[in-house]
């Protein structure tokens, strides 16, 4: 009887863990995600400051001519934990930027170098004229984007890498719609967007498709999470922290039970 | 009349009933007037407690904590939170990236809520196991489950506040239960959502009624507390304690127990919280609602997920929602429908297979209700709902009338002794 209680608990806890780690991952079969060495992962994860600067460089470059990013402002890329951009570089990026401000004391509105506080500017003034432009597609806002996949950032950088030349056969593509091996349903609505030499980075990093990906995802990444540096060094001390006051308060708990302990 | 027959006739009345304090100086000067440190003193310092209590019974003080930090955050978040449809999604991420620390405040709220489901479910177990539900505690019990109801709805409010494309659309899927209503259905959902569609009313009044049911379950909670002082704790022997030898003052006992398990919760809580806060969430409520765009899987939280299961595997919609509330509802029943003496499972062997597999079940529910609603899911979904209606109405009364309970001792010092001997198996990890 009692190796029956064992067995049946046992087989109990081993199936709840399986049901456990499916349910996240019950979506439909796809191809396996590519998973490059993130300087963000793990416990003590920070981002590589050149690589957000440089992917900073491809998203102004390549993607913000489709892709808006309305919820960063300039001030940001100079914040710590981001890409660190110098008080004079970021006053220098925004006022690359003609923003429309006003109304002004005669009621009218009028543009304007950028300044620092100022959101991101984005591509087109709403929704339906970037669905126009784009054949119907909406290329989505990126400030949160590396948070709204599954997968997250190794999913975005796969979607980079995902462009194959050679469609499978069972698969028929409609004009302005490419083969991805990692959309879903394997059509997207994006022509590949980088390919080796679209931008010249100015630190002498040979600017290959796999090097822009990266860095252009990392700084998605820190677009959508851009506490994650203090995050993640508050979180160490605080576990730390809890660790040791929980084996304290645990050692204490004896002494005081051991009162009665003794007793019985 | 005389005098003396008047003073017969009438009761004397004290309205004023100042006085009695043990205390002197000016805390007796308050307790006389105002007697809620006699009462601390009473409750919580004096109280008398099972000696035996795992921490299995850390799990209400945890909730309380829970209950408490949620709402401290919730007010923070509430100062820069904005319940219109145009803003709710940007106020939500002005509060993670620009309100100091407001990153913190958002994750501890939304994480804590499901550590909150977490403290509830094995507070749940608990009580299954231990049988904490029958006499005298059946009261405890209905009220856990009001408790629990409006949990749920706090729940589910919430969620729909960042305004993603699941707040959308599990609120649009959730509202429109209530079409399953005979005759009125489609009049009671445009009232809900006071307006034809879930849009900016619907919105403003899930944030009013967030915060509302929110304090209602404080005031429960109180309620479910003063019961508790007054039935006293079950514990894993099931026997009430009958002297000195079978108890513990609560202070400094079971604080300094109560205290170790709240902070190994409070340890997994902040490193989920830190390193991966949102992993419990769904990522598709990163991205603003679209009512024109219909997300391929509409899942629930995952602590909606066992329910969720029970309503889309029955075929009518009516019968499914019956069938959901009445899942959750049928636990008041089981006071009653399990009529064994017996409390705890330690001395019931059949019983306590049973309690595995209903949670084995429960698991097993929950995975239906994250999966697809076709084919062979539907099939193990069916058979799961079956079974969970059975555990109340045919294994709870079947058992408790078959079932020969182990040899028990007779008292708590004595199962203690046993316990040492080996003589009787508990649930280990949770005992020292
Ligand atoms: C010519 C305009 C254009 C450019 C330039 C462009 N995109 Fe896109 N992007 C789109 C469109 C349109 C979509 C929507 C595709 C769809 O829905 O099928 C899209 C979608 C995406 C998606 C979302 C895929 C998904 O899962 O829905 C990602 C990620 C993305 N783009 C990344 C980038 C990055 C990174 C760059 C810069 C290196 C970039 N895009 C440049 C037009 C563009
Ligand atoms: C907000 C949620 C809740 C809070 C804050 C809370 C709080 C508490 C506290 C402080 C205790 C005493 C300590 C303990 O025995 O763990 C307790 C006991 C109990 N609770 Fe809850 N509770 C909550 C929800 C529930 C629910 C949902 C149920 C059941 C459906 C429930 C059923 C019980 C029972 C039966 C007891 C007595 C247990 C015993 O003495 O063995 N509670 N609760």
């Amino acid at each position: 009887m009692k190796t029956f209680f064992l067995k049946v608990n046992f087989i109990c806890i081993l199936l709840i863990f399986a049901f456990i780690s499916n349910i996240f991952y019950s979506k439909e079969a796809q191809a396996e995600l590519l998973k490059p060495n993130w300087s963000f992962e793990g416990f003590f994860g920070t981002f590589d400051r050149a690589s957000l600067q440089r992917g900073f460089q491809v998203y102004k470059e390549v993607c913000a001519s489709c892709h808006s990013m309305s919820l960063v402002s300039y001030r940001n890329l100079g914040e710590k934990g981001g890409p660190e951009f110098t008080e004079e570089e970021v006053k220098a990026i925004a006022s690359q930027y003609e923003v429309t401000d006003g109304p002004n004391a005669q009621g009218e509105m009028f543009t304007r170098p950028g300044r620092p506080s100022d959101k991101f500017k984005s591509p087109y003034p709403n929704e339906n004229a970037s669905r126009s432009a784009n054949g119907g597609a909406y290329p989505p806002d990126m400030s949160v984007l590396a948070k709204a996949r599954p997968g997250g950032a190794d999913y975005i950088y796969s979607v980079l890498m995902g462009y194959e030349e050679k469609v499978p056969e069972n698969i028929k593509l409609e004009d302005g719609v490419y083969y991805n091996k990692y959309m879903s349903g394997n059509k997207i609505r994006m022509s590949k967007p980088l390919s080796d030499g679209s931008v010249e980075y100015s630190d002498g990093t040979k600017a290959s498709e796999q090097q822009m990906a990266k860095d252009v995802t990392s700084f998605m990444m820190w677009a959508a999470e851009p506490h994650l540096e203090v995050r993640k060094k508050l979180g160490f001390k605080s576990v730390l922290y809890l660790l040791i006051l929980t084996i304290l308060v645990y050692l204490i708990k004896k002494k005081i039970w051991s009162r009665i302990e003794s007793k019985v | 009349m005389s005098a003396d027959n008047l003073e017969q006739k009438y009761k004397p009345v004290h309205t004023n009933k100042t006085g009695g304090s043990p205390f002197t100086g000016i805390t007796g000067w308050i307790d006389n007037r105002l007697p809620v440190i006699r009462m601390f003193k009473h409750e919580y310092l004096d109280f008398q407690v099972p000696k035996s209590l795992s921490y299995f019974w850390s799990f209400g003080g945890i909730l309380t904590i829970c209950l408490i930090l949620l709402i401290i955050t919730g007010l923070s978040l509430g100062m820069h939170y904005k319940p219109d449809t145009k803003y709710a999604f940007d106020s939500v991420e002005k509060i993670m990236r620009d309100v100091n620390f407001g990153w913190l405040i958002r994750y501890a709220h939304v994480n804590l809520t499901s550590f909150f489901f977490i403290a509830v479910y094995l507070h749940i177990f608990r009580s299954l196991y231990y049988g904490s539900y029958k006499e005298p505690r059946q009261l405890m019990w209905l009220i856990g489950i009001v408790i629990f109801f409006l949990m749920m709805a706090t729940a589910f409010l919430g969620y729909t506040l960042p305004w993603g494309q699941m707040s959308f659309w599990g609120a649009t899927v959730i509202t429109n239960l209530f079409s399953a209503i005979p005759f009125f259905g489609e009049s009671v959902v445009t009232w809900l959502w006071g307006d034809y569609s879930v849009g900016d009313a619907a919105l403003n009044r899930f944030y009013v009624l967030h915060w509302l049911i929110a304090f209602l379950i404080v005031g429960v909670v109180v309620f479910h507390v003063i019961a508790l002082h007054i039935v006293g704790s079950n514990n894993p022997s099931g026997i009430e304690p009958k002297d000195t030898r079978d108890t513990v003052s609560f202070s400094p006992f079971t604080t300094s127990k109560d205290l170790v398990g709240m902070l190994v919760f409070l340890l997994i809580f902040v490193a989920v919280m830190m390193y991966a806060p949102n992993y419990l969430g769904h990522p598709d409520n990163y991205i603003p609602a679209n009512p024109l765009v219909t997300p391929p899987h509409i899942v629930p939280e995952w602590y909606f997920l066992p329910f969720y299961a029970i309503l889309r595997v029955i075929p009518d919609k009516l019968m499914g929602v019956i069938a959901m509330v009445g899942s959750i509802a049928v636990l008041g029943l089981l006071p009653w429908l399990d009529f064994s003496r017996v409390r705890s499972c330690v001395f019931r062997p059949i019983w306590k297979q049973c309690v595995f597999l209903f949670v084995l079940n429960f698991f097993v529910l929950m995975y239906i209700g994250a999966a697809p609603a076709d084919g062979i899911y539907v099939v193990i979904g069916r058979i799961a709902t079956a079974f969970y209606f059975a555990f109340f109405f045919i294994l709870a009364p079947l058992v408790a009338a078959t079932e020969k309970p182990l040899p028990m001792p007779e008292s708590i010092h004595e199962f203690e002794n046993w316990k040492k001997q080996g003589k009787i198996k508990t649930i280990n990890i949770f005992s020292k």
